[in-house]
């Protein structure tokens, strides 16, 4: 490790790897920290991502695609579904990832673009001059060593504390956190082109139950019920059994995997003197879906490109950094975060018997994308008293 | 006092993230609390698993 970099990176996830990929390739030094001893692991993700996204930043490899998914299911409490599909039947809408593997892919890349990389390797207090960010202590192998940068990027994921420690306050309130726990299963009885989503308070209050196949009888099952649900005999685990036991009695389960995903409004500035916030560390991902892999690249990428304009200028003051801020917040990630936060704060609130008569008001949508727009405009077209109570979202359809 | 049940911990980082006092850490796979933990109970609230306790002293 140098004493000094242009860029110094803390996180080796998707926001992570896309920031440092973009820095290295424009010829500046970049050093990228992961804590964790191997990339990727434990996964904390249910490895959804739409198809459109993700080509936005690198061609799809079976290398770590686990499945391509043709259709969704929403499923009411009432356990009657309704089915969403591509215009063009049997083309393929989205992918199930192995995210194992696509981590390690994308950090590869900023390695072989130039970047320096480090794991095992932790940020533990940012080094603050004049106070502003100048670098970041880091601690590996036992050694101690100041890295100073005249950039950092905070991409350190949902257990961010990097950018706490430089004075903003990034808490996720109770109310506004999904906790979430899922298995890998095997043995069970799936349709292996198709997710399905479970609603409802008994299945998953103010959260849902996923299923995203992996392969033949292979699938990532899992839940994720608010913050404000959760407690002593209700946490997602305890959901994710009942669901499991009722759904799946014989399958086998290879794998557990926990987490939190932030369903708030994201911070409300992401940029400060020489720093900027991508990712999850930002509470980017998306407060219906939950998805985040997207955001985490595309702010990943955004905040490396601002940041080399501002290497460049000589100037990575907060005020020469926020482009950064303003662009991701009217982009179409940015617009999407902000309408989806107004209709989630509608949903959660939602009864089962409104829930049943939602689903149960369309037996099929067509999408062109998989994108959360097209199926909220659907839901309101065939349930126009939604249209009351999502008054303020009209300017967003 | 915080009580960590390592034995039952997924090292997620949810309970990071709702602290509001920044008191826990996740160090790879080992979360930590540290002085700054005022006992208000948010993060055995939220852990999917329960590894959390306070305990009253
Ligand atoms: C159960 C669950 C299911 C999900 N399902 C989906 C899904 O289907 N589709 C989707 O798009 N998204 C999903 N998400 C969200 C998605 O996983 C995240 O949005 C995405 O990983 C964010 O990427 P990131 O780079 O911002 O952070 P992360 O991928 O979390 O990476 C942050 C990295 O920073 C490291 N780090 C933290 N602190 C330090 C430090 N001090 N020093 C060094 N390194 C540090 C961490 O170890 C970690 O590797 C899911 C999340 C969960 C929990
Ligand atoms: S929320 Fe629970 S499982 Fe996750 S890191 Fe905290 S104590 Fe461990
Ligand atoms: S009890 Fe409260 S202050 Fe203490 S670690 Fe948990 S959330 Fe933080």
């Amino acid at each position: 490790m140098k004493r000094q970099y242009d860029m110094l990176v803390i996180g080796g996830g998707p926001g992570g790897a896309l920031a440092a990929k973009t820095v290295a390739e424009k010829g500046l030094s970049v050093c990228l920290v992961e804590k964790r001893p191997a990339i990727g692991t434990p996964v904390r993700c249910a490895e959804g991502i739409g198809k459109e996204l993700l080509t936005d930043f690198l061609p799809p490899d079976p290398k770590w695609i686990a499945t391509e998914i043709e259709r969704a299911e929403l499923v009411a409490p009432d356990d009657f579904s309704m089915l969403l599909e591509p215009k063009m039947a049997g083309s393929e809408v989205g992918y199930v990832l192995d995210r194992k593997v696509f981590d390690r892919e994308l950090v590869w890349k900023a390695a072989e673009a130039g970047a320096e990389t480090y794991v095992k390797a932790r940020a533990t207090a940012p080094i603050m001059k004049n106070g502003a960010v100048a670098g970041a202590v880091i601690e590996q192998h036992g050694q101690t060593y100041e890295v100073d940068a005249k950039v950092t990027i905070a991409a350190d994921g949902i257990e961010s504390k990097f950018s706490k420690w430089a004075g903003i306050d990034t808490t996720v309130p109770l109310r506004e956190i999904e906790t979430c726990a899922q298995y890998l299963m095997t043995g069970i009885d799936i349709d292996p082109q198709m997710t399905s989503f479970f609603l409802g308070n008994e299945v998953a209050p103010a959260g849902y139950v996923w299923i995203f196949p992996k392969g033949e009888g292979l699938a990532n099952v899992g839940i994720g019920i608010g913050g404000g649900k959760s407690g002593a005999g209700h946490r997602a685990k305890d959901f994710l059994d009942r669901f499991v036991k009722r759904k799946f009695p014989q399958g086998r389960i290879i794998e557990l995997i926990v987490g939190g995903v932030s369903v708030c409004k994201p911070l409300s500035c992401t940029v400060a003197d020489n720093m900027l916030i991508v990712g999850d560390a930002a509470r980017l991902s998306d407060p219906i879906t939950g998805g985040g892999i997207y955001n985490a690249m595309y702010t990943g990428r955004l905040a490396a490109e601002t940041a080399v304009t501002a290497l460049e200028m000589g100037d990575t003051s907060k005020a020469a950094l926020m482009p950064y801020d303003a662009e991701w917040r009217v982009s179409k990630m940015g617009k999407a975060l902000e309408r989806n936060y107004a209709v989630k704060e509608v949903f959660v609130k939602l009864s089962d018997e409104k829930l049943n008569a939602i689903v149960h008001s369309i037996a099929k949508i067509d999408l062109d994308e998989f994108s959360t727009l097209t199926l909220i405009t659907e839901l309101i077209k065939a349930n126009p008293s939604l249209l009351l109570e999502l008054k303020h979202l009209r300017s967003f359809l | 006092m915080l009580n960590i049940r390592r034995d039952i911990c997924g090292y997620c980082g949810a309970c990071v993230s709702v602290c509001p006092e920044g008191a826990l850490e996740l160090v790879d796979a080992y979360l930590t609390v540290d002085h700054t933990c005022i006992n208000c109970g948010i993060c055995e609230k939220v852990c999917p698993l329960g590894a959390l306790e306070v305990v009253k002293e």
